[in-house]
């Protein structure tokens, strides 16, 4: 047996107070399809940037012993030397430029600095046939479908001589059919000698083409099966399994639900894409939220999670809304965030830099933002109240800070999440949306807000809680839906959710019966 | 003392531009053997710049929520030639033809916040079409020509002086009064929240520069005719601006938009309304600035306000606007206006040609950003990026002290 291409060995990577990668080991054969596994901040994207050279060495620890050599890469530029390609899940071409320009963006065909136009358009009518896309290399990259902009992408790599392709989430955002033809070129590109490693969060694409398979979980490698090797077939339950198996460490605070009447109703909620109006992004969901109650959302990246809550927040996402809300037995609907708050929605947002927080801000001004209609006072802001609230709120909530009045940008993840919980808890909502609310928190923090939500719940409110951490929503929530490619999959009662059912419903697009959906909603009432 | 620190550290541009301002009035005063604060030129200051200074408090508004208006000049042309035609050659009273003036320029100002707020084409785009619109428009109704002959009373907006000199003087001392409370109560508010408070010796001083430097002023201004009709004009639109940028929700809207627009969106801001409005005002204030403009040259003339855009851009920035919006102040703008129109003055007391001074506004406006940019990279490396993520609390302890208002 030859030498592998490529072995990974006692990766550490760490990020000021957080380890994102703990002792990872990684090896890839010669010409083989590796996959690699895991929840969403498990570490995966971390480890390939480690390989690319986007976090040079010296900033990591272990070795990288690559075609028998140990290497060193400085940056993408010296990876890509050695023929180490990686396509991003964001595709990163642009959109006004030819195919032909995008393929040798920074590599260009040229003689003294002169571009040759006949070379590359002839070079790239090779590559576009190597991977089976019949358009003119002069189209505009921005005409083609998301679907053949991978494969230019994947043209691109050619290009620079890869022997090792690594694919992010590659039919993350592509339809069944462009899926298939892109797995079926990276079989031909295997019987050509390319090895490729692709990140995946769909178990079936991986049953279907991997040779092997990598499991890291919380920054640590766990398994690496071989396909149809000495672990004989491996199943998506076998994956699943690899991918949770993790306890439930005692990280949550005690609680009795009170659950009360019915506060909140969705159904037959359809939403299409905003700019492309025949792709469904949310379809037909139905759900409901009781006061006092913790619902919990979980689907995987792309699954349509975020885009399904702020679709309920006042349209916010989305066009051709269909369906019916209802709050507090009253059909209601709601056409702007404006008129959500005013319903009593708060959505508490996943990034909470870009949509949480005006970063110019202070704190006190951050935490008025939602409210300031009930700080009126005849013209005015009354800012003496504003100044009581705030402090209110910097004690109640523990915020960090010498004063209110520092700014926001000087808080830490913990503390900005605790202003962005402030800002909504003062609008004074009946349902709050918390989408990943513990997202870059470290573990500290993490318990309060949870101390938090559970406070919440215990007034009386609603709370919806979008979480890619399945033990966050297992040890939280009373009530789980899981959320796959737009639609409900499923609901879970508390007592039937396990990290392992929850997976199988995040990663197929079946519906479960309805029948079992309403018992769930019984069940933890 | 490390409050002070703070204190100047966070605000320093501005600060900074004020003491900028007095150096300019000090070394000027010297060059031109005390020509510069005499009540005659004194007075010239605030009636040659009145139309700039009364755009600059449009247009950082316009800059604080992240546009840009280029269209001032011209629109200022049109209303100024366009109050001209309906004074003279119609007999319209001069006060209605304001109005109709005033009205016309929150029309424009309306069409730019449409297309801006609701079509979604960036302000530049608008608002450089807007320029080219107007300023051809402005000659086509004044026919090419100037425009003179127009009502005495109305002249007064750009010539005239409040009729007692003692006025004058009055106005300087409420207004010193009404500053002196103000900051009074703050002091007293942040006492209240137990805030940092400048020291006390500090803040008095501050409050009698204050007191001096108005009382000085009302008094040059007294001893020549006293207070001009644009200057009180000028004043209150400072005060109204003022009051509206920083205590109104408007105002507080105009900040968030400029400060993260997606951010202000999902707090329930409606952002496209704030647009609207902050692109119609600018309008409105572009057509009073071009009816000062004709008053004070008794005419109107198809070259009137050419270049003015740029003069209230400049003051913005100069005065503490940022580019990427968000932050800018109204009194800032007014205080980067002056510097300029100091500039000009002293330069032009000094015999300096004309190309000279622009070449010395151009680079200031450059020195006064760069400033910025350098000292706000500064104290950005001094906190922001070590503080993250501090030792956790023990979570037990939390809970029980968070859990604890709950049960009550």
């Amino acid at each position: 047996m030859t030498s592998p291409l490529l072995q990974m060995q006692g990766i550490t990577k760490e990020f000021p107070g957080v380890k994102a990668l703990q002792d990872v080991n990684l090896t890839v054969q010669r010409g083989e399809i590796h996959a690699i596994c895991g929840e969403n901040g498990a570490g995966k994207s971390t480890l390939m940037k480690v390989l690319s050279g986007v976090y040079p060495h010296g900033t990591y620890d272990g070795d990288i012993v690559y075609d028998g050599k140990v290497v060193e890469f400085k940056s993408i530029r010296d990876s890509e030397h050695a023929g180490i390609v990686i396509i991003h899940q964001e595709l990163a071409l642009i959109p006004e430029l030819s195919i032909a320009e995008n393929i040798f963006l920074g590599n260009e065909r040229a003689s003294r600095g002169i571009i040759s136009w006949d070379r590359s358009n002839r070079e790239a009518i090779e590559l576009l046939a190597r991977v089976g896309l019949a358009e003119n290399p002069l189209t505009p990259v921005k005409e083609l479908g998301v679907g053949k902009q991978q494969l230019v992408e994947i043209a691109k790599a050619l290009s620079k001589d890869v022997k090792l392709l690594i694919l992010d989430e590659p039919t993350a955002a592509l339809n069944d059919d462009d899926s298939q033809h892109l797995l079926g070129l990276l079989k031909d590109l295997q019987d050509k000698g390319i090895t490729s490693i692709m990140i995946s969060h769909k178990l079936n694409e991986i049953e279907q083409i991997s040779d092997a398979i990598t499991i890291i979980r919380d920054g640590q490698t766990v398994e690496t099966l071989a396909v149809g090797g000495q672990d004989g077939p491996v199943d998506e339950d076998r994956i699943i399994r690899g991918m949770v198996g993790r306890s439930l460490e005692n990280r949550f605070p005690e609680r009795t639900p009170q659950i009360g009447e019915m506060l909140f109703e969705v159904s037959g909620w359809t939403v299409k894409h905003p700019q492309d109006t025949s792709r469904t992004v949310i379809d037909d969901a139905n759900l409901k939220v009781r006061h006092g109650e913790i619902v919990g959302i979980a689907g995987l990246m792309g699954a349509g999670r975020t885009e399904l809550a702020r679709s309920i927040f006042g349209r916010n996402y989305g066009s051709r809304v269909e369906g019916r809300m209802v709050i507090d037995g009253k059909e209601v609907s709601l056409r702007s965030v404006p008129a959500a708050i005013e319903a009593g929605i708060a959505y508490v947002s996943e990034d909470r830099k870009v949509l949480g927080l005006n970063l110019l801000d202070d704190i006190k001004t951050s935490i008025s933002s939602a409210g300031l209609g009930k700080l009126r006072k005849g013209l005015t802001i009354d800012e003496g109240r504003e100044m009581t609230v705030a402090e209110e709120y910097r004690k109640k909530m523990r915020i960090k800070t010498p004063t209110v009045t520092e700014g926001v940008n000087k808080l830490s993840g913990g503390n900005q999440q605790k202003v962005v919980l402030s800002k909504w808890m003062f609008t004074d909502p009946q349902l709050l949306i918390l989408d990943e609310p513990t997202r870059g928190i470290d573990v500290g923090a993490k318990y309060e807000i949870y101390v938090v939500i559970q406070q919440l719940a215990a007034e009386g409110k609603g709370v919806i809680v979008i979480s890619s951490e399945l033990p966050e929503l297992l040890g939280l929530c009373d009530r789980i839906y899981t959320l796959a490619e737009g639609r409900i999959t499923h609901e879970f009662a508390r007592e039937e959710a396990s990290q392992e059912a929850l997976m199988r419903y995040m990663t197929t697009k079946d519906r479960a019966s309805h029948g079992t959906g309403r018992d769930a909603s019984e069940v933890a009432r | 003392m490390n409050t002070l620190k703070s204190l100047l550290r966070g605000n320093a541009r501005q600060y900074g531009m004020v003491i900028a301002l007095a150096a300019l009035v000090i070394f000027f005063q010297f060059q031109t053997d005390g020509v510069l604060l005499r009540p005659l030129n004194v007075t010239n200051l605030l009636t040659q710049n009145a139309s700039i200074l009364i755009l600059a408090v449009g247009m950082v508004i316009v800059i604080v929520a992240r546009h840009i208006d280029l269209s001032v000049g011209s629109v200022a042309a049109f209303t100024g030639a366009v109050g001209a035609i309906l004074m003279s050659k119609h007999d319209v009273p001069w006060l209605l033809a304001v109005v109709i003036c005033l009205a016309i320029g929150l029309a424009i100002g309306a069409w730019h916040g449409f297309w801006v707020a609701y079509v979604g084409i960036p302000a530049f785009i608008v608002t450089l079409a807007s320029m080219l619109i107007f300023r051809g428009l402005t000659t086509v109704v004044l026919d090419g020509a100037t425009v003179g002959s127009l009502p005495e009373n109305f002249l007064k907006m750009g010539n005239g002086f409040l009729p007692n000199t003692n006025i004058t003087l009055v106005l300087g001392a409420l207004l010193c009064l009404l500053l002196v409370v103000l900051e009074f109560r703050e002091r007293a508010s942040a006492v209240k929240y137990n805030f940092d408070v400048t020291p006390a010796p500090l803040f008095y001083a501050k409050l009698v520069a204050l007191v001096v430097v108005i009382m000085a002023f009302a008094w040059r201004l007294a001893d020549y005719r006293g207070l001009p009709i644009v200057g009180l004009i000028l004043f209150a639109l400072i005060g109204i601006y003022s009051f509206v940028t920083q205590r109104t929700i408007t105002g507080r809207h105009v900040y968030a938009i400029g400060g993260n627009v997606d951010a202000a969106t999902m707090s329930g801001v409606r952002t496209k309304r704030i647009d609207f409005l902050v692109m119609a005002n600018m309008g409105m204030l572009a057509a009073l600035a071009g009816l000062v403009t004709a008053a004070r040259l008794t005419a109107a003339n198809p070259k009137a306000g050419t270049n003015y855009e740029l003069d209230a851009i400049a003051a913005a920035f100069i005065g503490g606007a940022a580019v990427t919006g968000g932050v800018g102040t109204v009194v800032g703008a007014i205080i980067g206006g002056l510097v300029m129109g100091v500039l000009n003055n002293g330069m032009s007391l000094m015999g300096v040609s004309i190309d000279w001074q622009q070449t010395v506004k151009g680079l200031v406006l450059l020195a006064a950003v760069a400033f910025d940019v350098w000292n706000k990279r500064r104290t950005a490396g001094g906190g922001g990026a070590g503080a993250e993520e501090a030792t956790p609390p023990p979570p037990t302890a939390l809970a029980e002290e968070l859990s604890a208002p709950a049960g009550a």
